[in-house]
């Protein structure tokens, strides 16, 4: 239920109903009546629930993130992040950073399309995600071409590529990681490195 | 972590030493002050600067950066030399019996076998003497004077605590009374533990900082007690995970490793990893490295992986250097060696060291191709933000694609805490406009290049047309698919061992864990760490079972932690040589007379007699190392060694620089100062109101610490004029950056080698993008240069200068 609403609609029956005066005698003046109207509704009404785990630091605070649809984008999009007091290692507590998190998630610089940055131009341009990713692949697929080393000066069978490298992250899932490593392992692809490095 | 952070609570002493978990880590230092108001637990803390952690320590130690190891075999020569040291631990738990070669030795803070042509030692004298039967010949006396005990000591000796005073300014009274607190922990009853981080590891010799305190935890019995243990604090939420399941040059998911080209065949692979047991009757696990090798190659390539081809053997790449590591490729690509280049949610440009390399070295790419859910520095490298980031866009001829991916509110998955965990997560939302999840991202990669390959064939297509893609939707594995993969699964129907006429897994059904992985090639499974977190039970990294009985801090029916939902790693070692807890109140694993029981899964064979299998069941030895053979590159024992950029020489040896193993590039020898012209020491570090690059897009953190500063102290800010508030300039032999100046009590002026030396804090958050004010990051300024090991970049220990610059103080 929704307590400005209701708050409302309490003052609207009051209005018009038997106790008028001795409610404005209580102090429901209209200065007070239209404070009230701008009472914001509780915040977690109609939202959704989801466990989740803070991505920053590796002590992986339990959290609970509150979503609902968002009117212009008919997406789902998170309201609010606590921390999870059933959660054995943060009972519910958060640090400056978690505190922040819906912040992060709903960030300005969260990026929403594909872009490109030409040679030598000084801004991106919009780019659409199949001409990307088939730009993506033939150069992949050229340079492995042009530069695989199947054999070494001695003979040797050594399947590597040198010329193309992959940096993973390091907040992805275990199952983004396992993907990852299945796609740039069979391409023989030896500069391949995460952010433990650093 | 050996352990947890819920573990932590069972401690007596904590040391902060190479990290500063207040800050970084505020969460999870909550334990921490668990343990010191319900226990009693003291907390010391060594550090350059008087963090946080420190300000609520018991006992605060200032340090040089860079000098840990001289601390450290310090703090043993002084458990040694005052019979600080748990005895039976130490007799029969670690290497300290065994006999060494008679070749192995040490002189002018060198191992026996350097070559400074090849700045490479040949490792041969470090090892034990083998017996005729086999096995490694021991004196359990500990007396004879080349066994692994006398040699430690005799290697420690030369640190006193007059040399802690002199290399690392620590005054020698403070060095003593840290001596003094941790030594009361070698009581079988009192346990310490070691909580680290990157003010450890980004050092040129950062892996042996942190063997010294392996070490000392040994001598002290704390490894694989509970409120004990080893525990480095990662950096980021799945750091962990990333390097569990191999992201790295040189790995293979579940610590196996890429061959490399002296190993052309299998038969020679497998030949090199035998693991044979080095004293009779132990385990040594790792000779079951077959199983899990045949058990990955055949998730990775399922049919075509057969015993005819050596399960595929040359379908994975050989190296010809130990790793081709972000310095590697940073350096290859910076001389036109690399033309493609991906960043999957990793700043490069604002992590690794010498941006102005870095900056130069992307310039030099064909395609840069970013994914992440932010916007980067890295993917904008090429655009002018004026003296934040001075470039010439028409010179740069780097096409970027930037990618947008979801974020962790968004998708679902497991992440690996410090600890271990595996946490499943659940997503609350989409993903912005047009961001797409990680795995479809990767997925539409790699199924376009196998498209091409398909269609217009090309050199060694084999690996990509074969490998294993059966996905129900070719597009889009769901993170279930990919976790039951890494889990495993059998092939064909696997009879049980113990009775064939009995089937123990019928094909096609998940494996209980790692222990039914087969060399044959009836089994799949993509990292044999995991086996065990998505089994026919389900997956167990979900589980939200929050109990602990007996308030052991173990919650093992929370989530899964590798391996087999273990909790603290060597736990066969809480108990004596007979299999009973050295310390009653903090039981953990122990032997009932018939079995190994307790509150974790215990780390050894169930029915392993006590007092015939030793507790460190992954070493062939049977026992932990005090001593560590060939297996690191600059010594079996850490030995004291400068950073590459120091204020003094290296007091065992002036003419050596740095870790004398260290790789170094020919082009960055030019870029290394000296003292001389930079006479301080700087050192990097996070804040608690930032998580590294990612929360400067965030108003909230972005209004806390809005701006880019560096720390000085007084003395310094004195000595060169600089005024609170006021804008500096500090550089180094590899650029410049400006900041406000935030002078400081929490760094003092030290005294080493009777010289004052004086330290500059820089932490890391700030770059162009975002909503905090533009800034710099340390990385500016820092050398190009790795652990010896593990090519981690020296960040913690480098030289600069500074001076006031023009612009009005703010206070």
């Amino acid at each position: 239920m929704n307590i400005d609403l209701s708050r409302r609609g309490f003052l609207k029956l009051a209005g018009a109903g038997v106790a008028a005066t001795s409610l404005g005698a209580l102090g429901f003046g209209e200065a007070e009546a239209a404070e009230l109207a701008h009472v914001r509704g509780f915040k977690l009404t109609a939202t959704t629930e989801a466990r989740n785990t803070c991505p920053y630091c590796s002590v992986a605070c339990g959290i609970i993130m509150y979503s609902r649809i968002d009117d212009e984008t008919g997406k789902k999009r998170i309201v609010h992040i606590e921390g999870d007091a059933d959660h054995p290692t943060n009972r519910g507590t958060l640090c400056p950073k978690g505190a922040a998190l819906k912040d992060f998630v709903n960030a300005p610089t969260r990026l929403t399309q594909p872009r490109i940055r030409k040679p030598g131009a000084d801004a991106f341009e919009p780019i659409g995600w199949n001409e990307a990713l088939d730009k993506i692949a033939r150069a992949l697929k050229d340079d492995r071409d042009a530069n695989f080393m199947s054999l070494n000066e001695a003979g040797v069978p050594v399947n590597r590529w040198t010329t193309t490298g992959f940096l993973a992250a390091s907040a992805t899932t275990n199952e983004t990681a396992w993907l990852t490593y299945k796609v740039v392992r069979s391409m023989g692809v030896v500069a391949f490195d995460n952010q433990a490095r650093v | 972590m050996t352990n947890s952070w819920t573990d932590i609570k069972n401690t007596d002493l904590v040391v902060v030493m190479g990290g500063n978990a207040a800050e970084a880590h505020p969460c999870g230092f909550k334990w921490v002050t668990e343990a010191k108001h319900h226990r009693g637990a003291k907390l010391i803390v060594v550090d350059p600067r008087f963090t946080r952690t420190a300000s609520v320590s018991d006992y605060y130690a200032p340090i040089r950066p860079g000098t840990d190891i001289v601390f450290l075999m310090a703090l043993i020569r002084h458990m040694i030399e005052n019979d600080k040291v748990q005895w039976d631990y130490v007799r029969n738990y670690t290497n300290a019996a065994y006999i060494v070669r008679d070749d192995f030795g040490w002189s002018d803070g060198l191992f026996s076998g350097y070559d400074e042509e090849k700045r490479d030692y040949d490792k041969k004298s470090w090892d034990y003497v083998i017996g005729d039967d086999g096995f490694a010949v021991t004196d359990p006396t500990l007396e004879n004077p080349r066994c692994v005990w006398q040699l430690l000591r005799a290697h420690v000796d030369a640190y006193t605590p007059e040399l802690v005073e002199r290399v690392c300014g620590t005054p020698a009274d403070r060095f003593l009374k840290v001596a003094e607190m941790i030594g009361e922990c070698s009581s079988p009853t009192k346990t310490m533990t070691s909580m680290y981080a990157l003010g450890w590891t980004q050092h040129s010799k950062g892996a042996q900082n942190i063997r010294g305190m392996a070490m000392l935890q040994l001598i002290l019995g704390n490894i694989g007690v509970r409120g004990g243990g080893m525990n480095a604090l990662r950096g980021h939420s799945n750091i962990q995970g990333l390097t569990d399941i191999g992201l790295m040059s040189n790995l293979i998911p579940g610590y196996l490793n890429i061959p490399t080209e002296q190993e052309p065949d299998w038969a020679t692979y497998m030949k090199s990893r035998a693991f044979k047991p080095l004293r009779p009757g132990q385990t040594s696990y790792w000779q079951n490295y077959p199983k899990f090798m045949v058990s990955f190659m055949k998730s990775m390539w399922g049919d075509a992986a057969t015993v005819e081809n050596d399960w595929a053997y040359h379908y994975l790449p050989k190296l010809d250097v130990p790793a081709y590591d972000v310095l590697r490729i940073f350096e290859m690509m910076d001389q036109g060696r690399c033309n493609i280049y991906f960043c999957q949610g990793f700043n490069g440009l604002l992590a690794f060291p010498d941006r102005g390399k870095v900056t130069r070295a992307l310039s030099k790419l064909k395609l840069l191709v970013t994914i992440d859910p932010l916007e980067t520095e890295t993917s904008r490298f090429w655009e002018n933000h004026g003296e934040h980031n001075d470039v010439d866009p028409a010179a740069i001829q780097t096409e970027v694609l930037q990618l947008p991916s979801s974020c962790f509110a968004e998708d679902e998955g497991a992440l690996v805490n410090s600890g271990r965990w595996l946490q499943w997560h659940w997503p609350g939302a989409e993903p912005p406009g047009e961001a797409k999840l990680d795995t479809w991202i990767m997925a539409q990669v790699f199924l376009r290049v196998r498209d091409l390959y398909l269609k217009e064939g090309g050199v060694f297509p084999d690996p990509i047309v074969n490998l294993t893609w059966d996905y129900a939707d070719a597009n889009e594995p769901t993170p279930e698919e990919l976790a039951k993969e890494m889990n495993g699964r059998a092939l064909s129907d696997l009879s049980d061992p113990a009775d064939p006429s009995k089937t123990l897994v019928k094909a096609g059904q998940q494996v209980l864990n790692f222990s039914q992985l087969r060399d044959d090639g009836s089994t799949a499974c993509g990292c044999w760490i995991y086996s065990g977190s998505w089994n026919e039970n389900g997956n167990n990294m979900a589980r939200r079972d929050n109990s602990d009985p007996d308030s052991t801090g173990a919650f093992a029916n929370w989530t899964w932690s590798w391996p087999l939902n273990r909790r603290i790693l060597y736990n066969r070692a809480s108990s004596d040589l007979d299999g009973n807890p050295w310390d009653d109140s903090r039981r953990l694993v122990w032997w009932d007379g018939a079995k190994w029981t307790g509150y974790d899964v215990p780390d050894i064979a169930p029915t392993a007699k006590p007092g015939e299998v030793g507790p460190f069941i992954m070493n062939q030895e049977g026992v932990s190392r005090l001593f560590s053979r060939g297996l690191m590159r600059d010594g079996p024992f850490p030995t004291h060694m400068e950073p590459f950029e120091s204020p003094m020489a290296n007091v065992f040896n002036p003419a050596m620089r740095g870790n004398p193993v260290a790789r170094v590039f020919e082009s960055d020898v030019a870029r290394l100062g000296d003292s001389a012209e930079f006479p301080f020491v700087a050192t990097s570090y996070r804040l608690t109101e930032h998580f590294h690059y990612w929360t400067k897009h965030n108003a909230v953190n972005a209004a806390l610490q809005p701006e880019f500063f560096v720390e000085i102290s007084e003395q310094l800010a004195a000595e060169k004029g600089i005024a609170k508030g006021g804008r500096v300039r500090v550089w180094s032999k590899r650029g410049e950056v400006w900041a406000k100046a935030l002078v400081t009590k929490r760094i003092k002026p030290l005294i080493c080698d009777g010289k004052p030396v004086h330290v500059v804090g820089i932490p890391l958050h700030w770059g162009f993008v975002g909503a905090a004010r533009k800034g710099w990051g340390p990385n500016s300024l820092t050398p190009f240069i790795g652990d010896a090991n593990v090519e981690t970049p020296e960040f913690k220990a480098f030289l600069v200068n500074i001076e006031p610059a023009a612009g009005e103080a703010v206070s």
